[in-house]
C-alpha cells in the first residue's frame, strides 16, 4: 500500500499517524477492509459516520476521514442512534470492541438489534480487554488466561452470531482478520444492508491474549484464525467433533425485507401528516 | 396543540414540553421515571406530528447518548429523567460537556437517596446538578418555580445550550412538575430563540473547537460538509486527542470560560421586596413559592423580609448574594433537602451574618411558618 494508494484518500494520514496500535495488532486491518469497502461502494465521505466507544478497536475513527464520534466506553451504538434518527441518509459504522460491544454496551447492543435500525456495527472481537491491559472479556473462551482470569476463565463466553440472531439483526456475519478478502466482501454487504447488521471480526492481540495463551507471534495468531475455522456454507458436511472448538464463518441470516426502524417511524411521520390534512 | 394567548390549566411537565416545542426541540430520547415520566409521554405524542422524533431507549445512559447524537447531527435535543437516571447520566453530561454539545437534561427532583420517594417532592439534586460528572465541570443549572417559569426557562435553558453549546439542566421538583395551574402560551414571534453559531469559512479553515476570544466555537452537524473527530479525551482545536500540556489546559479552560465570560447573561433571579429588606430569604423552585408567602406574612408582623429567587442555580450568582447582602443582617435559606444551597450562601457572602437553613426532606412541600420560624431563630440570635 504504497502513499498513492486509494485508501490514502480516506485516512488523516498526514495529521494522525502512526497509529496508537500495537505491531500485529489486527485492528488495522480492518480498518483497511471498512475504507476498502465504503470505496468500492462509492460512498461520499462527508456522508459517512463512524461512531466508536471505549478500547484500541474504538481508536480507529480518529484516523478515518469521515464524520467521526468516539464516545463512552459500550454507549457508541446508542450515540449513533440518535445520529441515524435525525439524517436517516447518513451511512453509520459503528465500530466496537468485545468488552465494549458485548459487557458494558450489551444492552445497547440488542437493543439497538431488535429495533433493526440501520446501523453497520463491526464488533472487533480479541477474546480480551486491550486497553485497559489484558482482562477477560464476555468472549473469552473457557480455559483461556488474563490478568483476571490467572488460573483459567470460568465463565461461559457468548456466541456473537446466535445473540445478533435471537436480538433480531437482520444481517449477522462473522470473518477474521486473516480472511480479509472475505472480510471486505462481508463488509461491503453490510453496509450496504438496510437494517441492523452485524459482523463479528475475530481479530488478534497480540501482546496480551497472544503472550498470555501461548501464542508468540501475530504470524501465530492468524493461523490459529485459519485452522480453527470452517465456513458456514460446509458446516453440515463435518461432523460434530470436526466442528469442536471451531469459529463457523460466513454470513448466518440477511433479511433485507425485515423492517427497518428508521423507516418505520418515517411512515408513522407521514402517517400522521396524512391524518391532519384529511382532518 | 396549546391555543397560543389563551390561559388553561396544564402540569409543570406539560408546560416543559411546550417550552421545548417553541425552543425548536426536535429530538427526544428517554427512559421512563416517577415524577417526569409525563414530560416523555408529551414528546412522543408531539413530536411526529411535527416531523420530530421520540425513542424511549434501554435506560438512562443510551437516553442521554441518543440526545448528544442527535445534537450532532444538527437537533435540538432535550431528555427527562427524576434522581435514579439522572445519577446514571452523570457520565453523559461530562461527554456533552467535554465535547461541548448543546442538550437539555431535565431532572424532576424526588425524594433521595437510591428509589427514595419516588412520587414525592424534594431539591435533594442541587449539589449534584452542579458538581455531578467527574473531573473538572462548570455546570449550568436553571430552576423554574411556577408553570409559567417552566415553560419560560425550558426556552432559555435550549437557548442557553445553544448558545454555550453545553449541556444545560432544568432543575424541577415533583410539586412543580405535577402541579396544575394557570398557564398562557405566549405568541411564537415574542419568544426569542437562540440557535448555536454556525461556520462559514471553507472546509480547510474550520476548526470544530476554534479558540475565540469568547471561547465560542463555530459549531457544524455530522453531515453538513465539514468532516472533523469529536472525542471525550482532552482534544486540540482541530477535535483531535492531545496530552500536550498546554492544550489540555487551554481546552480545560476554554470550556469553564465560555460560560463564565456569559454568566451575567445566563444569570435569572427574582427580587420581591429586597429594596428595604434588613433580613433576606433565599430560595428557588416550589421552596421560593412557600418563602413569598413568608415574606408576606412577616411583614404582617413588621419585620423587614425580603426574598432571593434564584433562577439559576449555577454557575452560583456569587456577585447577587455579595450585593443584596449589603444592608442585611440575616439570611434564611429555604430548601427542600438537608442543606445544599446554604453552603454557596454562606461561601458567597463576604459579611460575618447568621445564616441558618429552614428545611425539610419528608418529601412534604415546605410551609411559611416553617420558614418564619427558622427566621425568628436568625432574628433571635441576632438580637442576643
Ligand atoms: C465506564 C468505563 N468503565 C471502564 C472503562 C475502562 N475501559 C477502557 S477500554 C475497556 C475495555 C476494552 O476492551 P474491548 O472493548 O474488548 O476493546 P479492545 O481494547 O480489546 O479493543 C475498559 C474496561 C472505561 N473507559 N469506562
Ligand atoms: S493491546 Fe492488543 S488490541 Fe490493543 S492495540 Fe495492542 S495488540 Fe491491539
Ligand atoms: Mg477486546
Amino acid at each position: 500500500m504504497g502513499p498513492k494508494s486509494p485508501v490514502y484518500e480516506y485516512l488523516r494520514y498526514k495529521k494522525k499517524f502512526p497509529t496508537v496500535w500495537c505491531p500485529g495488532c489486527g485492528i488495522g486491518t480492518v480498518m483497511g477492509a471498512i475504507i476498502r469497502a465504503v470505496m468500492s461502494l462509492g460512498y461520499e465521505k462527508n456522508d459517512v459516520v463512524m461512531v466508536s466507544g471505549i478500547g484500541c478497536s474504538s481508536r480507529m475513527p480518529v484516523y478515518v476521514d469521515f464524520n467521526t464520534l468516539h464516545t463512552t466506553h459500550g454507549r457508541a451504538i446508542a450515540f449513533a442512534t440518535g445520529i441515524k434518527l435525525v439524517k436517516p441518509h447518513l451511512k453509520v459504522i459503528v465500530v466496537t470492541g468485545d468488552g465494549d460491544g458485548l459487557a458494558i454496551g450489551g444492552n445497547h447492543f440488542i437493543h439497538a438489534a431488535r429495533r433493526n435500525i440501520d446501523l453497520t456495527h463491526i464488533l472487533i472481537n480479541n477474546s480480551i480487554y486491550g486497553m485497559t491491559g489484558g482482562q477477560y472479556s464476555p468472549t473469552t473462551p473457557v480455559g483461556a488466561f488474563a490478568y483476571t482470569a490467572p488460573y483459567g476463565n470460568i465463565e461461559p463466553d457468548f456466541d456473537v452470531v446466535k445473540l445478533g440472531i435471537a436480538a433480531g439483526a437482520s444481517f449477522v456475519a462473522r470473518t477474521t482478520v486473516y480472511h480479509v478478502v472475505q472480510m471486505g466482501k462481508i463488509i461491503e454487504k453490510a453496509l450496504k444492508h438496510k437494517g441492523y447488521s452485524l459482523v463479528d471480526v475475530i481479530s488478534q492481540c497480540p501482546v496480551l491474549y497472544g503472550r498470555l495463551n501461548k501464542m508468540k507471534s501475530p504470524v501465530e495468531m492468524l493461523r490459529w484464525q485459519k485452522e480453527h475455522t470452517v465456513d458456514v456454507r460446509v458446516t453440515a458436511k463435518r461432523s460434530p467433533e470436526e466442528l469442536k472448538g471451531k469459529y463457523i464463518v460466513g454470513i448466518f441470516k440477511d433479511e433485507p425485507d425485515m423492517p427497518e426502524y428508521v423507516t418505520e417511524y418515517q411512515k408513522l411521520i407521514d402517517s400522521l401528516k396524512e391524518g391532519a390534512t384529511k382532518r | 396543540m396549546q391555543d397560543k394567548g389563551k390561559p388553561t390549566l396544564i402540569q409543570g411537565n406539560i408546560a416543559c414540553g411546550y417550552g421545548a416545542l417553541a425552543a425548536g426541540c426536535s429530538f427526544f430520547a428517554g427512559y421512563p421515571i416517577t415524577p417526569s415520566t409525563e414530560i416523555a409521554e408529551f414528546m412522543a405524542r408531539e413530536l411526529p406530528k411535527r416531523g420530530g422524533k421520540f425513542i424511549q431507549m434501554e435506560d438512562e445512559m443510551g437516553s442521554l447518548a441518543a440526545v448528544i447524537g442527535a445534537s450532532i447531527a444538527g437537533a435540538k435535543a432535550m431528555t427527562a429523567t427524576s434522581g435514579p437516571g439522572f445519577s446514571l447520566m452523570q457520565e453523559h453530561l461530562g461527554f456533552a460537556y467535554m465535547t461541548e454539545t448543546p442538550v437539555v437534561v431535565v431532572n424532576v427532583m424526588r425524594g433521595g437517596p437510591s428509589t427514595g420517594l419516588p412520587t414525592m417532592t424534594s431539591q435533594s439534586d442541587t449539589l449534584q446538578a452542579g458538581f455531578g460528572p467527574h473531573g473538572d465541570y462548570c455546570a449550568v443549572v436553571f430552576a423554574p418555580s411556577s408553570v409559567q417559569e417552566v415553560f419560560e426557562y425550558t426556552v432559555k435553558a435550549f437557548n442557553a445550550a445553544e448558545f454555550l453549546q453545553t449541556p444545560v439542566v432544568l432543575l424541577m421538583d415533583e410539586t412543580l412538575a405535577h402541579m396544575r395551574e394557570r398557564f398562557v402560551h405566549p405568541p411564537a414571534d415574542s419568544i426569542e430563540v437562540i440557535n448555536r453559531k454556525e461556520p462559514e469559512m471553507p472546509f480547510a479553515w474550520f476548526k470544530r473547537f476554534e479558540m475565540t476570544p469568547d471561547c465560542i466555537s463555530n459549531f457544524s452537524a455530522f453531515g453538513d460538509g465539514y468532516r472533523y473527530h469529536i472525542t471525550g479525551l482532552t482534544h486540540d482545536q482541530m477535535g483531535f486527542p492531545t496530552a500536550v500540556s498546554r492544550e489540555v489546559t487551554d481546552g480545560l479552560e476554554k470550556l469553564r470560560d465560555k460560560i463564565l465570560n456569559h454568566k451575567e447573561r445566563f444569570t435569572y433571579y427574582e427580587k420581591f421586596m429586597t429594596d428595604d429588606a434588613n433580613w433576606l430569604i433565599v430560595a428557588f423552585g416550589t421552596a421560593a413559592r412557600s418563602a413569598k408567602q413568608a415574606v408576606i406574612e412577616a411583614r404582617r408582623h413588621r419585620m423587614k423580609v425580603g426574598l432571593l429567587q434564584l433562577c439559576t442555580i449555577w454557575p452560583f450568582p456569587d456577585e447577587l448574594i455579595a450585593e443584596l447582602s449589603r444592608n442585611i443582617e440575616g439570611i434564611v435559606v429555604a430548601e427542600m433537602n438537608m442543606g445544599q444551597l446554604i453552603r454557596e450562601v454562606k461561601r458567597a457572602c463576604p459579611r460575618k451574618l447568621p445564616i441558618l437553613g429552614a428545611n425539610r426532606y419528608d418529601g412534604v412541600l415546605i410551609t411559611p411558618d416553617e420558614i418564619i420560624h427558622s427566621l425568628k431563630v436568625v432574628h433571635g440570635n441576632k438580637e442576643r
